[in-house]
């Protein structure tokens, strides 16, 4: 997936100035950047999610396997099962495990019959590392879980569809550290089968999961590059401040 | 003494007190010291209890002196002639009552002429005892209290508490109203079942409280067709029309609408809530029973009643669907937007998203609401008076005309009645059953309600 000057609009307000980025298969990506730098609005200009808001406008070129996602025939619905997404707080709808992760397959026609269905389910669950914590309880509702299940419900929810890239907007900031552990082990399983973004404030955790790292600044991108060169040898000093916490 | 006057000497005795009690409590602050209460909380001290018991006693008063008036007249020689209790005594002496208050200057009845003046001098009597206790009461409070302005005295949290005890007499009273309603209401359908059996009213099913045989008074007051009538106009009729147009709007005006377009159209459809029943019951009465008549002819129904259930019920529906639509609205907003959200992120629509995640999640919610509606659609009463029949028919069929509870309680009430036959007490048994109902559908709506708010808080 290939950005290239994207500008993004609240209003009159600017909150992301000619960012170029491309997300490579079996990469990890993390966002990393202080409050308000623009990480969650450069996540959801990849999957059109600010089509939802109602004042913001995308300008520049996003493609993935060389379509332009902003193109007008472009379908939004399949585009959104091309690009997962997950959410800050684990958001599982109020159904049971099961219709939680048969929800994308459902929408998007995916199984054919119900046994594929069973089979997309339980594959989801297993790569999500959920399936032996709830195979004997997947009537049981997807809000009676734990914060950190719920998390990895919803990667479950997400891959059910089989996207080509997964976008995280922090996806651990409301978890335990053991919960969180969890789902960085998971991020690893799942890279190199699917392109994942992630936004992050912890800094350890970007080092620990990513491959390359991007800092964003004031809705600019500052510095891109692998993530061993951007924590120990960042080229700009703004990138160095932020990681060395001199920056608030 | 009047009550008027009385009450604004004791004012007055208060606003005196309270500048007195000022004066001395910022006295004793000139010492320089500081205290937790300031002077003008000592003046509070005792204007309250200068003027709370005297308040207190005077309502008590007239709650029980006409009785002891009555009493007091009763003694008197002239009562001596008086009728034996019953309906021509009360009137006799409410006749003396209004002679001798001014409210009158002629009687039908000259032993109500002679009674006046016995009863002038009774009310006279109290109204001065109640004048000296009153008085009594206000300079024993005062007292009371005057003698407690002290440099230490914590009069603040005093009047913090009087304050208190206050508001709450005032929240008490509303409670006590609706239990004393509840208690007339138990004790005159009491009366009824005294004469006509439970099971006949409630498993009856023939209705006609025009004629009443005095041998069996429950054979013509089973109340099953108003039962029918009442759920077929309110909870079917009603409901069909509330429920699709109230949950669509709501979806809509949520889900859709620019927030523009949701500033004017939500208000509009709030004014529909404030249009009075009366006007929506002209409506039902001139416009729709005779349209709904005349499709029902022209669809070979010949005897299609002009009090048919459905335009009432039609028209009901449509009086309810800014009720149904706020409860739905509520809910919905309720849903965090996460899911919605999160079923976007899914690749879903917007109308997927709906009819999948948000109406699901928001059903408990409307589920109550609706509850909430049907207890209102089945205690309204003007709509039903002009549009639906006064004869009870149990029938299923929406041409036909159908009666409601309300509307029988209205009918029964009004008119010739004297009140204790078993007619105008069946009016009770009716309001009580109403009532019960109700107080159950509210109490399960607002159960199912607040168990869902709790669940996304
Ligand atoms: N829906 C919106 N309407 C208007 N302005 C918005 C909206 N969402 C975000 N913004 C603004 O855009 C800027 C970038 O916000 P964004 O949420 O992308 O920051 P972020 O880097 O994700 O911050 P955080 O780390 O706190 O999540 C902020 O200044 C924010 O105020
Ligand atoms: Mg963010």
């Amino acid at each position: 997936m290939t950005a290239r000057n994207v500008h993004v609009h609240y209003g009159p307000k600017q909150a992301i100035d000619g960012v170029s980025i491309d997300i490579e298969q079996d990469k990890v990506v993390a966002f990393i950047g202080p409050s308000g730098c623009g990480k969650s609005t450069f996540l959801r200009t990849l999957n059109r999610m600010n089509d939802t808001v109602a004042s913001a406008r995308v300008k520049g070129d996003i493609r993935l396997d060389g379509q332009d996602i902003y193109a007008p025939e472009m379908d939004v619905v399949q585009l959104r099962a091309r690009v997962g997404m997950v959410f800050q707080k684990p958001n599982p709808f109020p159904k049971s495990i099961y219709e939680n992760v048969a929800y994308g397959p459902r929408i998007h026609g995916l199984a054919a019959g119900k046994a594929d269905l069973d089979h997309v389910v339980e594959r989801s669950l297993t790569r999500a590392g959920l399936w032996n914590e709830v195979k004997d309880r997947l009537s049981d509702s997807g809000t009676a879980l734990s914060g950190g299940q719920q998390q990895r419900l919803c990667i479950a929810r997400a891959i059910a569809v089989d996207p080509e890239v997964i976008l995280m907007d922090e996806p651990c900031s409301a978890l335990d550290p053991i919960a969180t552990a969890k789902i960085e082990e998971l991020i690893h399983e799942l890279r190199g089968r699917y392109a994942i973004a992630i936004v992050t404030h912890n800094m350890q955790q970007a080092a620990r999961v990513s491959q390359k790292t991007a800092f964003f600044h004031l809705g600019t991108l500052v510095e891109y590059g692998a993530t061993s060169d951007i924590f120990t040898n960042p080229r700009q000093d703004r990138t160095k401040d932020y990681i060395t916490g001199r920056y608030g | 003494m009047s009550g008027p006057v009385l009450v604004i000497i004791v004012a007055g005795l208060a606003l005196i007190g309270w500048l007195i009690a000022r004066a001395r409590a910022a006295a004793f602050r000139d010492g320089g010291q500081r205290f937790s209460s300031l002077p003008g909380h000592h003046g509070w001290y005792v204007a309250l209890w200068l003027l709370v018991p005297p308040l207190v006693f005077l309502a008590i008063w007239a709650a029980v002196s006409p009785a002891m008036v009555t009493d007091a007249v009763l003694a008197t020689p002239a009562a001596a002639q008086l009728p034996p209790p019953g309906f021509d005594r009360a009137s006799i002496l409410s006749e003396a009552r209004a002679l001798a208050q001014g409210r009158a200057y002629g009687a039908f009845n000259a032993l109500s002429q002679r009674l006046a003046p016995a009863y002038a001098t009774a009310q006279d009597r109290y109204d001065w005892i109640a004048t000296g206790l009153a008085l009594l009461l206000s300079f024993a409070g005062g007292a009371f209290a005057f003698v407690r302005v002290r440099p230490g005295f914590a009069a603040r949290t005093r009047v913090e508490r009087i304050v208190m005890g206050l508001l709450l007499a005032a929240s008490l009273i509303a409670i006590l109203t609706t239990i004393g309603i509840v208690a007339s209401l138990l004790y005159e359908a009491g009366r009824f079942f005294h004469t006509v059996p439970v099971t006949d009213f409630l498993f009856g099913t023939h209705w006609s409280p025009q004629v009443i045989d005095p041998r069996d008074p429950g054979a013509n007051l089973g109340a099953v067709p108003l039962f029918w009538g009442t759920f077929f106009i309110g909870a079917v009729i009603a409901m069909a029309v509330a429920i699709p147009f109230g949950l669509m709007s709501a979806v809509y005006l949520t889900q859709y609408a620019a927030p523009r377009t949701r500033r004017w159209m939500k208000p509009i459809l709030e004014v529909l809530a404030g249009v009075p029943t009366v006007v929506y019951g002209y409506f039902a009465a001139l416009t729709v029973a005779p349209a709904v008549r005349a499709l029902a002819v022209s669809l070979g129904i010949s005897w299609a009643s002009s009090e048919s259930a459905l335009a009432a019920g039609l028209v009901m529906g449509v009086m309810i669907i800014p009720f149904v639509s706020s409860m739905a609205d509520d809910s919905l907003a309720a849903v965090p937007s996460a899911m919605r959200d999160g079923s976007l992120a899914m690749g879903a629509t917007s109308s997927e998203t709906i009819r999948k995640v948000m109406l699901p999640a928001a059903l408990p919610g409307v589920v109550g609401g609706v509850l909430l509606a049907v207890s209102r659609a089945i205690g309204e009463t003007m709509i039903v008076v002009m549009a639906a029949s006064g004869v009870a028919t149990l029938t299923a069929n929406p041409f036909a005309s159908a009666t409601t509870v309300t509307r029988q309680i209205v009918d029964l009430l009004t008119g010739e009645a004297e009140f204790d036959s078993p007619k105008t007490l069946a009016a009770f048994a009716l309001g009580l059953t109403l009532f019960v109902v109700t107080l159950l559908l509210n109490i399960v709506a607002l159960t199912v309600v607040k168990r869902y708010r709790e669940a996304y808080e």
